[in-house]
């Protein structure tokens, strides 16, 4: 079983994510989308690179997506997450289009496949810092 | 074939490959310039002939520190920084300067301690915008990003991690030829199965070593090349390309080598069929395994396949391959690997290979980096180099 609990690293805010960040506070999962030609971009950033817009909106996205790829971390010498292997690394191909990278937590690792379904959760840690990882559908919520 | 071309007016003139692959006593400037007075001695020629400079970010500031430090005067400098690929764009950009008459003798220099000295890239001024969205996940240097590509490569493919473990063999089968090398025992597909699982489905031998070390490669006009005689190799033809993630576009099952090759072959006028020898950049297993297929040396997705039956030994595979070891039991210093591509390359084609992995009448020979990361981004860059006639 992957741990429920893995290091909640703070992020590094700026001033082209803080909405974003902010957003996962507040459980809320959302993405810039380009004003011009409605383009999801990520990662996040105040810019479309599909169109060279300067003008993006933070919109609400589904949190649900499929397993693009992952792996299966069996060593680590990283602060925190070296007693946590093995975890799992994956891109989740969003409903929305965009492919992001995260953890998939809470299952079995030999249980992933490619294409598995999946859906956000947003941990906090005691100072209130949010992060977003993935767990599988179905699966109660775990943060 | 594009009208302006670098082919045949430059001329990789003298290699050197430190021969250390644990430096605790030296400094990287100093390493720096070890590898640049062995390049140039090799060319036949002294720093004080050396105009031109090109560097990476293991020389400091741009290309001032170590111009400064090795006393050089240049007229034309470039310090591209494309990770691991740089030297083999710097190769590209000195054929280019060179062409154009910027500079007549170009130096090239990189080193490193990571295995005396570990450290990481120094941290920037201000975040770079994608740092965060990648090293919040436990990315444990950078196997996990390449085990994703090999994951994704395995589910699309049907490639089989025994499959990966024949590029090591072919390495490890090298190395025990190279006195220099660090990993010197050949092994076999179980031994590389059977090594600890890192990230999946990536085991401990299917990732390159950790070394210190540097090299250096001295680049020179055609007419000079003439006077210095044999020993200098035909730049001709060079491509380069950056594949990202492309707005969250990310596929993992090709790199920026499906750009960069058709640019070199294309400007070579070549084609992978003419090539005798190819030093691919084997930070693992899976990042010349996927190369060999963007090169075109296979049909995508037949890599695993390809690789089978010892195509990639020397000296009587389809596609002998990085017989000095490569990064994978060899060198990989700084943990960069372009320059030594560059490097054995050369030595195949003036015939200077360690005998037993010389390959016969070894005419035209690739060498290709691939830097940053295959699983997020990366800059590609390859050249085609030619024996003088």
């Amino acid at each position: 079983m992957t741990s429920a609990s893995l290091p909640v690293p703070v992020p590094t805010v700026t001033e082209d994510t803080r909405e974003f960040w902010e957003g996962l506070i507040r459980s809320r999962f959302l993405l810039p989308r380009c004003d011009r030609c409605a383009t999801w971009v990520w990662y996040p950033r105040r810019f479309c690179p599909a169109c060279g817009s300067l003008d993006t909106s933070w919109k609400e996205a589904t949190g649900r997506g499929s397993i693009y790829s992952y792996t299966v971390v069996r060593k680590s010498g990283l602060p925190g997450w070296s007693e946590a292997v093995p975890y799992v690394i994956a891109y989740v191909e969003l409903d929305e289009g965009p492919r992001v990278m995260s953890n998939i937590v809470g299952c079995e690792p030999d249980s992933l496949t490619i294409g598995s379904r999946v859906s956000v959760v947003m941990p906090t840690d005691e100072e209130g810092h949010a992060l977003f990882r993935f767990q599988l559908q179905g699966e109660s919520p775990q943060q | 074939m594009s009208d302006v071309s670098i082919r045949g007016k430059a001329a990789i003139a003298g290699v050197f490959e430190h021969p250390l692959r644990k430096i605790p006593d030296r400094t990287t400037a100093r390493i720096h310039a070890e590898v640049a007075v062995g390049a140039v001695a090799d060319a036949g020629l002294s720093l004080a002939d050396v105009d031109g400079y090109f560097c990476d970010s293991t020389a400091g500031f741009g290309p001032i520190s170590m111009a400064e430090y090795l006393g050089l005067k240049p007229h034309y400098v470039d310090s591209t920084e494309t990770g691991g690929s740089s030297y083999i764009v710097h190769v590209g950009h000195a054929a280019t300067a060179i062409a154009a008459g910027k500079c007549r003798v170009a130096l090239i220099t990189m080193a490193g301690r990571p295995r005396s000295a570990p450290q990481g890239m120094p941290a920037p001024a201000e975040p770079l915008p994608e740092t965060t969205f990648e090293e919040s996940w436990g990315m444990f240097g950078i196997a996990p990003a390449y085990a994703l590509a090999a994951q994704r490569h395995m589910y699309e493919y049907g490639t089989t991690s025994a499959q990966l473990a024949e590029v090591k063999v072919a390495a490890a089968h090298h190395a025990q030829y190279n006195p220099n090398a660090m990993l010197r025992d050949p092994v076999t597909v179980e031994q590389v199965l059977d090594s600890p699982m890192v990230s999946d489905p990536l085991h401990r031998l299917d990732c390159c070593v950790v070394s210190d070390g540097g090299g250096a490669i001295v680049v020179v006009d055609a007419a000079l090349a003439a006077e210095l005689g044999g020993r200098c190799v035909s730049v001709l033809g060079q491509g380069e390309a950056i594949k990202h993630t492309d707005n969250g576009g990310t596929d993992l099952t090709y790199t920026a080598a499906v750009e960069s090759g058709p640019r070199a072959f294309d400007e070579a006028g070549v084609t992978p069929k003419d090539i005798d020898y190819v030093s691919i950049y084997d930070s693992f297993t899976i990042t010349a395994l996927i190369a060999i297929e963007d090169l075109g040396f296979c049909p995508k997705g037949r890599g695993g396949e390809f690789v089978q039956d010892g195509a990639l030994q020397a000296p009587h595979g389809v596609l002998p391959f990085n017989t000095d070891g490569g990064g994978l039991c060899n060198n990989h210093p700084s943990n960069r690997g372009g320059v030594t591509k560059v490097i054995e390359a050369v030595r195949q084609l003036r015939g200077e290979a360690n005998s037993e992995v010389q390959v016969p009448d070894c005419e035209l020979a690739l060498a290709h980096g691939t830097g940053g990361s295959i699983g997020t981004r990366m800059g590609s860059a390859t050249v085609i180099l030619g024996r003088s006639s």
